[in-house]
């Protein structure tokens, strides 16, 4: 598939890459503040953002450039059942319009930069907080290696490293530069980079998507032809189809559901929610953020198209990119393809800044040095979002791709186990602390160990952890693993705790009030350390 | 906990019913894939399983934006309800 290099894609990709290079190192200047080596500066961008500037991190952040190629690639293999991506995002919103407030509210009254940091201030439980921190990481660390395969696709069709080479020095150095490129803006800037590049890349992102789905059915004849064509590829291949069969609608309805749960608990999400500067930017944002759903259902259907259009590749990573080098003259497909490039650089920045404040908060000061200070705590998290995204980097390099999708669908399944602690708690006290651990530890070995006996679909050689669906036990039905690991943690939690209560086991100290719960910025005691607001925030 | 109860206005309320209706509703319709898991009738040589969701995306923005309309206004008359019976 490679026919040399695109030289016009790619000095459009070129242009674009340093522009937003620029951008990242500038936006250390942006909205500074007087503490600038305090967490809440580097690690969340000071607590400042308005409305709009939310909206985008928010978008940047959980619209990655692994979806951009994944969902559609899924529509390209399976029809149907790639499609459970726009449920599940139509879901998260009217969720976290519930929870994520009082998360905020509680946050801002007592300094919380993380959700282990919640935990451990209602549960007063280090073990319960260190065991929710650990999987934040764990889930967190696939991801980002999966945003670099991201940019791996685009570079590949481009004709630049990837397959082309056999040198793996040659083969990898794009990847390389883009990568340190990205960890040291991350460094310097800390999340003020991502938020002022996620401008431009949701803008691009929005540009490409619009042309793509205007220009390319002319081209192809119209969505009934588009249709006629994928439909009569699935019936060849005898896999998939445009609607999903009875037999898999459980596992449609189990993963939009699973998800939706899962979405909001990863460390990223809280990052980019918590930078926000007031309760009612978070819930205002919980009504402007369908747009990405939109954004992403018609992405899906590109899915289709690719098929329509001929695209015969093996990976199917690789189906939109290839798609848009097919279809867009040179110049626009490096307009696409810096999209995807800029998409992926957003959230890998976010995720290891998440990844690290964890760490820091969480293992550093409360296991190894619990005197630490905002400085000492701030260049601890600097460094070590260097080291996640080595991690990262190494993971990508060393192992086989499907590795890390492997790795990434588990960590989905582990994350949804932080739920019962982290919302249960937002409304509840009355779950035990020591029951919330013995249901996480059962839900993260119980989905561990189904995912370990899902055999690959589409590889022989692969016998463990080739999905995410099992069979449901007591149903019966195929459905996502993650959401059974979640039912069976509640219900450890629930029976343990009536058990604990009954035993009159200690509860910890729960150093929230009910009030902190709504509080809003401007009551006393909510700290607002706000520069004034300027470009970008609403009013 | 030990003020007049006559002021506190009940948990439950019709506005707070239809706030919890408009967040539900989503999940009903999406979660109930065999409602929607055919092709015709087709909008535009889409499949009626396709454009079905993607409209749900902005029927649920609708009900959500509306939920957020109602709490707020729910809550303002609240505090306004406090304030007044305080004084």
């Amino acid at each position: 598939m490679n026919n040399g290099v695109n030289g016009v894609a790619l000095g459009v990709f070129i242009f674009f890459f340093l522009a937003v290079t620029v951008m990242g190192f500038l936006a250390a200047r942006w909205r500074k503040a007087e503490n600038e080596q305090s967490l809440d500066e580097w690690g969340l961008g000071g607590r400042s953002f308005g409305t709009w500037i939310t909206w985008f991190l928010l978008g940047g952040d959980l619209y990655t450039a692994y979806t951009f190629v994944a969902v559609p690639a899924a529509i390209y293999a399976a029809g149907a059942a790639g499609f459970f991506a726009v449920p599940y995002t139509i879901l998260v919103y009217p969720l976290i319009f519930t929870f994520l407030p009082r998360l905020w509210s509680v946050s801002h009254r007592h300094g919380y930069v993380t959700t282990s940091d919640f935990v451990r201030g209602r549960f007063g439980s280090k073990g319960l907080s260190l065991a929710v921190a650990v999987t934040g990481i764990l889930a967190t660390m696939p991801y980002i290696a999966l945003q670099l395969v991201g940019i791996q696709a685009v570079l590949d069709v481009m004709g630049v490293g990837g397959s082309a080479n056999s040198n793996w020095f040659v083969k990898d150095l794009p990847l390389l530069i883009a990568f340190g490129v990205l960890a040291a803006y991350t460094y310097s800037s800390g999340l003020r980079a991502p938020a002022l590049i996620a401008f431009v890349k949701d803008a691009l992102i929005y540009i490409v998507i619009a042309v793509a789905i205007i220009y390319i059915p002319t081209k192809l004849g119209g969505f009934d032809e588009i249709f006629s064509k994928a439909a009569g590829k699935y019936t060849a291949a005898g896999a998939g189809g445009l609607v999903p069969a009875e037999a898999t609608q459980w596992t449609y309805a189990t993963l939009a559901l699973g998800s939706a749960l899962a979405l909001f608990m990863y460390p990223h999400s809280i990052t980019a929610t918590l930078s926000s500067k007031s309760r009612d930017v978070i819930r205002r944002n919980t009504t402007i953020l369908p747009l990405y759903s939109l954004m992403l259902g018609l992405l899906a259907l590109l899915g289709f198209m690719a098929i329509a259009a001929g695209v015969k590749v093996t990976n199917g990573q690789l189906a939109i990119p290839q798609l848009f080098e097919t279809m867009f003259p040179s110049w626009f497909a490096g307009v696409a393809f810096a999209a995807i490039g800029i998409g992926a650089l957003v959230p890998a920045a976010i995720m290891s800044i998440a990844a690290a404040n964890l760490f820091t908060r969480n293992i550093y000061k409360d296991f190894i040095k619990p005197d630490a200070t905002p400085e000492q705590e701030t260049k601890v998290s600097k460094l070590v979002s260097l080291l996640v995204k080595v991690g990262a980097l190494v993971f990508v390099l060393t192992m086989d791709k499907t590795v890390a999708i492997n790795f990434q669908l588990l960590g989905g399944i582990w994350i949804l186990q932080t739920f019962p602690a982290l919302v249960g708690g937002l409304f509840t006290r009355w779950f035990h602390r020591w029951a919330l651990l013995a249901g996480w530890a059962v839900g993260m070995v119980y989905g561990t160990v189904a995912a370990y006996g899902v055999a690959s679909p589409t590889n022989p050689g692969q016998k463990h952890f080739g999905g995410s669906n099992a069979a449901i036990p007591g149903i019966g039905q195929i459905g996502y693993i993650g959401l059974t690991s979640f039912v069976l943690n509640v219900l450890v939690t629930v029976v343990l705790t009536f058990v604990l209560k009954a035993l009159k086991a200690p509860e910890g100290v729960d150093e929230t009030k009910p009030q902190d719960y709504t509080a809003d910025a401007g009551d006393p005691g909510v700290q607002v350390e706000l520069p004034p607001a300027t470009a970008g925030a609403s009013h | 906990m030990s003020e007049v109860p006559e002021v506190r206005p009940p948990v439950v309320t019709p506005v707070r019913v239809i706030i919890a209706v408009c967040l539900l509703a989503p999940f009903v319709a999406m979660l109930w894939v065999g409602s929607y898991a055919k092709t015709d009738p087709a909008l535009g040589g889409i499949p009626f399983f396709y454009w079905y969701q993607m409209l749900w995306v902005l029927i649920s923005t609708a009900l959500t934006m509306t939920a957020y309309k109602l709490w707020q206004r729910d809550q303002r008359a609240r505090a306004a309800q406090k304030g007044g019976a305080s004084e």
